[in-house]
């Protein structure tokens, strides 16, 4: 049988080569497809700004709204919506509650074609460094100094919680404006605790005494959602936060050489470490997923969990009734700390930004303005039971045991609320981090090595030049 | 009459060939551009920074480690596979003489196969649940709760569940493959193999092995691109995930998690090409072994 005559069964050298290099010819023209959306969508002309509409909105335009319709369902972006349509009767809105945002705007954004609000929320968001890096996201300063729906003399900026400018700035531009407030501390069911004898602890030395007790009777002391270790970072994170104070944030997060070796960092590590070290994290949890790790605390397996202020709504359905989850303040690490015990890590989700190439902005921060109302944040309130970004949307609202903690370790921390924002200015080296604190409380690494690790990362991403560098 | 039939040809052709160039050779030939850039995947301009994308991957440590673990799982999944299934299919088959209920084996095996892999992957991380998964807990009833381990939560061993998964989720359809194969062996070789006094074992080796040589290149083939992959299995599985601390990152997932988390298209762009070119070599060595050997079996006329 001669070989040539059979039909190949792989490409001979010569076409490989014919096509790689027709392909390469090929490559710069329909490259150019991909990215070939360019500077357009002029935007519509503003109307003169009065008292009555002090952004300038043009009454006919019309708007397009996008929002992640996730927990929180997208009921309230459309009351919101009413209103705008009660205020500018003659607008046209068009309004999408997606799943997969990022997906969705995507190639919006690359055409220069966005809709005039997002929602950029959820699995799949785009990532806003991203977008700011672009140049997609319009500047809503003016939308913060216009004066609050509801409140009289007020300014929009002035009716928002801690920390929620501070979110959405990028180089000094406030670019995205969070909806919810979420704050992160440790959860624990009151009656469980009352029923054995149990006091939440202040201190970190009353955290290892508790720890010890609850353990010899029969109960793990803590689990996590080992799946995620980012969620163990979370506490780890803001015990350095409470010692080092906000100068410790600032230089982690403006890239500081050596940052990560700051004592608070350290002392931070070591503490998790002892936590591990003594068997204080319930065996199995650093592979269970976020669902497993919360289920096994809602069984009463775990005395304690850490996550943020969404983990109410999460457990609806598998917390037994009577379980009263409430959340406390990470315990501080002891006398010389920078921040008090009180303090709590608070941010913003549920982001929503204009784009700069949207086609009504003036129509997107206006609407911004009537969703941050008062009085469309308290029924969101009533109806998620999660706490929104305006400061008093839950006065006089009857809250459930989790939200109302949620609100009093907000009235209780005061001013002393804190938030890294390294985890969405630099994606890479949140990831990094995340690594290093799971191989931490797994005892692969030392809390040195632990420092060393992430030090190395953040030294990597300072000398990139492809990254774009933020400061606070 | 002649004109008329390739104007036919053409007609007919011309459609279907302007579909693939577009919607199937055009997203290569863009991404080859594209991991020359600098593009972010939400700006409508991307800026050409040349080899830089490449030089990059170098020194990027968990693209690295993604490198390292599918290597180890292109030289561990095919070969785990292949023999797997030509044991099983062998056992099924016996030298010709069949096994009782043969079919209802071949149907439990190829079962895994009906499943798409993202269930396949949900359902064995309930089995590796450290507490109350299966695999721990039958160790345990076994009196071998020594054994038990927080399978993919430790880094010496969850690269190698994430492979058995992936070996359970693809043997059975290359039991049906090789059965098939064996079936199509006259059987008188077997016989003949038999009266020379062969057992089970030298007829696999002498009769059955090389006369299935080319489903088991193709299965490599197969099976190699597989092994290039398993995005899927670790996305939904593994802690991280890609974890713990990058002992199951698989290149897949890098290209996945540098586009759509880090924003950097151009860049992920350029994993992606790189992924191509190892498929494509492994593609081609494969085949072209194959082609050297095959003469050399067929009476040396190497």
């Amino acid at each position: 049988m001669n070989p040539t005559t059979r039909p190949r069964p792989y490409p001979a050298r010569r076409t490989v080569l014919r096509t790689a290099v027709t392909a390469s010819l090929a490559a710069p023209l329909l490259g150019a497809c991909v990215t070939s959306g360019e500077a357009g969508g002029g935007a519509a002309e503003g109307a003169a700004k009065t008292a009555d509409n002090p952004l300038g909105v043009k009454a006919d335009a019309p708007l397009e709204v996008v929002v992640f319709k996730g927990g929180y369902g997208d009921e309230y972006a459309i009351r919101a919506e009413s209103r705008y349509t009660r205020q500018y009767p003659r607008a046209r809105i068009d309004h999408k509650g997606l799943q997969r945002v990022g997906e969705a705007m995507q190639p919006r954004f690359v055409a220069g074609d966005p809709p005039d609000v997002v929602d950029n929320t959820g699995a799949g968001r785009l990532d806003v460094a991203t977008l700011v890096g672009a140049g997609q996201l319009g500047d809503l300063g003016d939308l913060l100094d216009a004066p609050a729906l509801d409140q009289p003399g007020k300014r929009v900026r002035d009716t928002l919680l801690p920390g929620v400018v501070d979110d959405g700035t990028f180089g000094g531009r406030v670019v995205t404006l969070n909806f919810t407030y979420t704050v992160w501390g440790l959860w624990y069911s009151k009656p469980f605790f009352a029923e054995r004898g149990w006091a939440y602890p202040k201190t970190w030395a009353e955290m290892l005494t508790l720890c010890a007790a609850i353990r010899k009777a029969g109960v793990a002391p803590w689990t996590y959602q080992g799946k995620y270790p980012e969620y163990l970072n979370d506490p780890l994170l803001a015990v350095a936060a409470k010692t080092g104070g906000p100068d410790l944030i600032r230089a982690v997060d403006n890239l500081t050489p050596n940052a990560w070796r700051q004592p608070g960092l350290t002392q931070a590590a070591t503490v998790f470490a002892e936590l591990a070290g003594r068997g204080y994290l319930m065996a199995g949890s650093e592979a269970l997923s976020h669902t497993e790790a919360q289920a096994a605390w809602c069984q009463r397996r775990a005395a304690f969990l850490p996550c943020g202020s969404w983990l109410e709504s999460e457990q609806k359905g598998v917390a037994p009734a009577g379980f009263d989850m409430v959340m406390g303040a990470v315990p501080a690490a002891g006398p010389g700390d920078r921040l008090p015990v009180t303090a709590v890590q608070a941010a913003g989700s549920e982001s929503f930004l204009v784009p700069a190439k949207a086609k009504n902005p003036a129509g997107g921060r206006e609407y911004l303005r009537m969703l941050f109302a008062r009085e469309s944040a308290r029924a969101f309130a009533e109806a998620n039971s999660t706490l929104p970004a305006v400061a008093g949307a839950t006065d006089g609202l009857r809250l459930g045991s989790a939200l109302g903690s949620v609100r009093d370790a907000v009235t209780a921390a005061g001013a002393n609320t804190f938030t890294y924002r390294f985890r969405t200015w630099y994606a890479p080296l949140a990831k990094a981090v995340d690594d290093a604190t799971g191989e931490l409380v797994n005892r692969r690494i030392s809390p040195a090595d632990w420092s060393t690790r992430i030090q190395k990362a953040a030294d990597a991403l300072a000398r990139d030049t492809s990254v774009r560098k933020y400061t606070r | 009459m002649g004109h008329g039939r390739w104007r036919f040809l053409f007609a007919a052709l011309v459609p279907a060939l302007v579909l693939h160039v577009v919607f199937v050779l055009s997203p290569y030939a863009q991404a080859f551009y594209l991991s020359l850039t600098d593009w972010t995947g939400v700006a409508g301009q991307a800026h050409f920074v040349g080899v830089d994308n490449y030089a990059r991957l170098g020194v990027d440590p968990l693209f690295l480690d993604a490198v390292r673990n599918n290597a180890i799982m292109l030289l561990v999944v095919p070969a785990a596979t292949i023999g797997l299934g030509l044991f099983l299919a062998s056992m099924l088959h016996r030298g010709g003489r069949g096994l009782r209920g043969g079919s209802a084996y071949q149907i439990v095996y190829f079962f895994p196969q009906l499943l798409s892999l993202v269930i396949v992957a949900v359902l064995w991380g309930f089995v590796y649940n450290p507490n109350t998964g299966l695999l721990n807990s039958g160790l345990r009833a076994i009196g071998l709760g020594a054994l038990a381990h927080s399978w993919l939560a430790e880094p010496r061993f969850a690269l190698a569940a994430v492979m058995a998964v992936l070996v359970w989720s693809s043997v059975g359809f290359y039991v049906v493959l090789f059965r098939a194969a064996i079936d199509g062996i006259p059987g008188e070789l077997f016989e003949a193999a038999r009266l020379d006094g062969a057992g089970g074992w030298s007829s696999f080796r002498h009769v059955t092995l090389p006369l299935v040589r080319e489903n088991v290149q193709v299965a490599f083939v197969y099976l190699g691109i597989a092994a290039l992959d398993g995005f899927a299995v670790v996305q939904v599985m593994t802690v991280g995930p890609g974890g713990p601390d990058g002992a199951t990152e698989v290149v897949g997932l890098s290209l996945y998690r540098t586009a759509f988390s880090y924003g950097k298209f151009g860049y992920a762009s350029a994993m992606g090409v790189a992924l191509f070119f190892a498929t494509l070599t492994l593609a081609i060595l494969a085949l072209r072994t194959g082609r050297r050997e095959r003469p050399a079996t067929r009476g040396g006329q190497a």
